[in-house]
């Protein structure tokens, strides 16, 4: 399959040329596929923000290319607006952006700037409250009214407003509480499942990866040194906790359950609905083992 | 990047024009300015620069800092330099078009104009670089103090004066910030006329004032908290207080100006 | 007995202009806090804990009820100051809880609202930024410091007026992890070897479990109060009230569901890996 996004060799310096030089990424390369759901963790200063800034081509490269099915993404002053389009970011607290009289204003702003018409702007305004749940009531308040998990939904729904085919979500769930938390992941999952689109999960919380993703990539120091599968990156705890990563709760019973002695086959498991299955699974054949 | 800004930042260090007394310092620019305002001609100038680039170099600051921080006043620069050239129209003509002559007086004028501008605004950042904000407003509050008998409100300006520089560069990033997530909608700030780009300004400016607001807000509560009520019964970590470099450079610094002023008024050099 | 640093009493309150019908944000309130303790405050959004954290020194006064801190009614102005300086606050976003420009000069902020003479705000201010790890940034300028850094400035300036209760407003909302565990810890010291009482109010389960007791609040009313252990074996009424409890006792929960006989109250990965161990080995 065709990547959609590709990152060949991609490096960044901060204020080259000044005391604060800084090398925030250094010979980056990434694909991601359509219609893949991928994690992507690392902690503060990693260069992941760095990153994820280059996917839509708010910063420039300083050396390597971003393509975007194929094409360099800089080829033109239009190419780079146009991947703005194609790739929507939403920042971390992205509610501090909202400005608009109403909400219906806000949302549009995206699609209103796509140079779209009336009609398609009103359908898509409409769509994209809809997935971020926010009711077609709200839509005629101002946005400084709402509570604060709710001007969340309203900027996502923003992004969500010109169809990406790239999502990219940075912490979407920070500040929230654990009920906003599994909402607007859920939210973010029905909207994968129905529209097909590609979504980066940007998340210092392994957990929450964890539940959510097919794909993790780790990024740290500026480089890429973990990129597949939840089940291959947590079997790496190791390396994770010298990044300063962790590894979910219940991977970490199920490894020193194995410790112990207890016979799990695979101590990779990361989601409380396997790691209960497996466990009850146990239980049972002790059960009968018994009688 | 709006993150390179510099103006009104504070670069910690710990070096002689660091350690001076802010009110030394504060006195010194104002000697400074009176000074350099009555510079006439290539001596007078010379001995300024001698001085700002002394002290430049002993508060080890860099040169770099210095100049990026003009950045900002590079139009104003040029605005003044042009206006005076084409102004002062003594001396030998040297290029005449249309309207226009340019005479030896005119590029006089204009270059020693661009330089007491360049050299003014290095000197007041040098005295922002190296002093802390609080201690600067400190300065100005014991400068001022005895204002208060006017009940002018001394204390209250001077703290307000230090918390806006306090959030200078954390404004300054939120921009950048509000910016960045505006682009990635789509938001253009760089094309079109001077309209559009007027307008173009709203999606940033709006969230930016509305969290300056909550910022005002939650700092306010924060400072209660931290049992603030005004000026009355306030004590300081460091007290001022002169020292023998403090006297040294004030004396030295009077002596400077009054040379510049005889040099310039007397000698006209 | 020991005494009881913060008291309220059947407290209520509610912000002015807020349509009728809505319910108070906080319901009666009956909380003490005993000198020393390190209480948790849980709850989602909007549940009423912050502003009874505000309660806690005077920022907001009660409609209803009284709010005792040492001894002292909030209401009464005389001892604002006094209340202040014994119940320190720390807020969520360290940004705007700084003052000044400098770190050594930001920490000395309260103690010089409170007169204190200038060699023992010196001593006062390296004092409170060694507790918190961060003496060697004295004289940098805050801004270019790490969220959670920030933060553990914010608790040097609280601990310099030398308080004997700190409450902290979601203090790790805004960081990562490596600044969450910083701050914990910071604030876990300050309570065990200062004997500084400690008031922590998240809605993070994990941070909730370090406490000696944990305070479950809804729609401005304890629903639950207790040890953590205690707490955290009322999965279903947390998970009514917009919370959920940590990985490991959810776990536990569900395997109880399942059928296996496992104890509810082991928090910690160990405790967890061993309480199943036990159960199917």
């Amino acid at each position: 399959m065709e990547p959609i996004l590709e990152l060949r060799n991609l490096s960044f310096v901060y204020s080259q040329g000044t005391p604060f030089e800084h090398q925030a990424l250094s010979d980056v390369s990434l694909s991601i596929y359509p219609g893949e759901y991928v994690g992507m963790i690392g902690h503060t200063g990693s260069g992941k923000s760095t990153l994820i800034q280059h996917l839509n081509g708010l910063l420039k490269p300083t050396s390597g290319q971003i393509l975007l099915h194929g094409r360099d993404i800089w080829e033109s002053k239009e190419s780079v607006r146009e991947a703005k389009f194609h790739v929507g970011l939403v920042f971390q607290y992205p509610e501090y952006q909202l400005f608009e009289e109403t909400v219906y204003k806000d949302i549009a702003f995206g699609p209103t700037n796509m140079k779209l018409d009336r009609e398609e702007i009103d359908r898509r305004v409409r769509e994209a409250a809809r997935f971020v749940g926010l009711k077609e009531q709200y839509l005629d308040k101002s946005p400084f009214e709402l509570s604060g998990g709710q001007k969340r939904r309203v900027a996502i729904a923003g992004v969500i407003a010109m169809e990406p085919e790239v999502l990219i979500l940075d912490e979407p769930t920070a500040g929230l509480d654990p009920a906003g938390r599994d909402a607007i992941l859920a939210n973010i999952r029905d909207y994968h499942q129905s529209k097909g689109s590609t979504i980066i999960l940007v998340s210092h919380s392994m957990e929450e990866v964890a539940r959510s993703v097919e794909r993790i990539v780790v990024v740290n120091d500026g480089k890429i040194p973990l990129d597949g599968t939840p089940h291959d990156i947590f079997s790496h705890s190791q390396e994770l906790r010298s990044m300063g990563l962790g590894i979910p709760q219940v991977t970490q019973v199920f490894q020193r359950l194995r410790e112990l002695g207890l016979p799990i086959e695979d101590d990779c498991v990361y989601t409380m609905d396997e790691a209960r299955n497996v466990l009850l699974a146990l239980a049972e054949k002790r059960g009968r083992s018994a009688c | 990047m709006l993150k390179d800004i510099t103006l009104g930042q504070f670069f910690p260090g710990d070096t002689v024009v660091h350690n001076l007394d802010p009110r030394t310092k504060i006195i010194i620019v104002v000697l400074y300015i009176v000074a350099l305002f009555s510079a006439q001609g290539a001596v007078t100038y010379g001995l300024m620069l001698l001085f700002l680039v002394t002290c430049i170099r002993l508060s080890k600051v860099g040169a770099k800092a210095i100049l990026n921080g003009m950045r900002p006043v590079v139009i104003i620069l040029i605005f003044t330099g042009v206006l005076n050239l084409f102004y002062n129209t003594t001396g030998d003509v040297l290029v005449q078009w249309w309207v226009f002559t340019i005479t030896t007086g005119g590029v006089r004028t204009a270059f020693f104009m661009v330089v007491r501008i360049l050299m003014l605004i290095s000197g007041t950042f040098l005295l922002t670089y190296t002093t802390s904000p609080i201690m600067l407003t400190d300065g100005i509050e014991n400068l001022l103090g005895p204002l208060k008998k006017l009940h002018v409100p001394v204390h209250e300006l001077a703290m307000m004066m230090s918390i806006a520089l306090r959030f200078i560069p954390t404004l300054i990033e939120e921009t950048d910030k509000i910016m960045s997530a505006q682009k990635a909608r789509g938001a253009d700030f760089d094309s079109g006329n001077l309209v559009d780009k007027a307008k173009a300004l709203i999606p940033l400016l709006v969230p930016l004032f509305v969290s300056a607001f909550r910022r005002a807000d939650e700092l306010a509560v924060a400072m209660e908290c931290r049992c603030y009520h005004g000026g009355e019964g306030r004590t300081r970590l460091k007290n001022l207080a002169y020292a023998r470099e403090d006297y040294m450079a004030l004396g030295l610094v009077v002596a400077l100006t009054v040379l510049v002023m005889v040099l310039a008024i007397g000698f006209g050099v | 007995m020991k005494q009881n640093i913060i008291e309220t009493k059947d407290v209520t309150f509610q912000y002015p202009d807020v349509p009728e019908g809505s319910g108070l944000v906080l319901d009666g309130v009956n909380l003490s806090i005993e000198q020393g303790s390190f209480v948790a405050i849980l709850g989602h959004n909007g549940s009423g804990k912050s502003t009874l954290a505000k309660h806690m020194n005077a920022i907001l006064l009660p409609n209803g009820g009284t709010v005792y801190v040492d001894g002292m009614d909030t209401a009464d102005e005389d001892h604002l100051l006094d209340i202040r300086r014994t119940v320190g606050m720390v807020f969520q976003n360290p940004d705007n809880q700084i003052v000044a420009n400098v770190v050594e000069e930001d920490v000395a902020f309260a103690p010089e609202n409170l007169g204190v003479p200038s060699e023992e705000i010196r001593q006062r201010v390296d004092e409170a930024l060694k507790l918190v790890g961060m003496s060697k940034y004295a004289r940098h300028a805050p801004h270019l410091l790490s969220g959670g850094q920030k933060q553990r400035i914010a608790i040097a300036g609280v601990i310099a007026m030398l308080p004997r209760c700190i409450v902290l407003d979601e203090p790790t909302a805004m960081l990562d992890p490596i600044g969450r565990e910083d701050v914990l810890r910071t604030i876990a010291r300050l309570n065990r070897e200062r004997g500084i009482t400690v008031v922590l109010i998240t809605h993070h389960m994990d941070e909730a479990a370090q406490a000696d007791r944990l305070v479950v609040m809804d729609q401005g009313k304890i629903i639950a109060d207790g040890p953590p252990k205690e707490v955290f074996q009322q999965v279903e009424e947390l998970k009514a009230v917009g919370l959920t409890v940590p990985e490991t006792v959810g776990l536990l929960y569900q395997l109880k569901q399942g059928g296996v006989d496992v104890p509810l109250d082991a928090l910690s990965v160990e405790e967890c890996a061993q309480a199943i161990y036990r159960a199917l080995a």
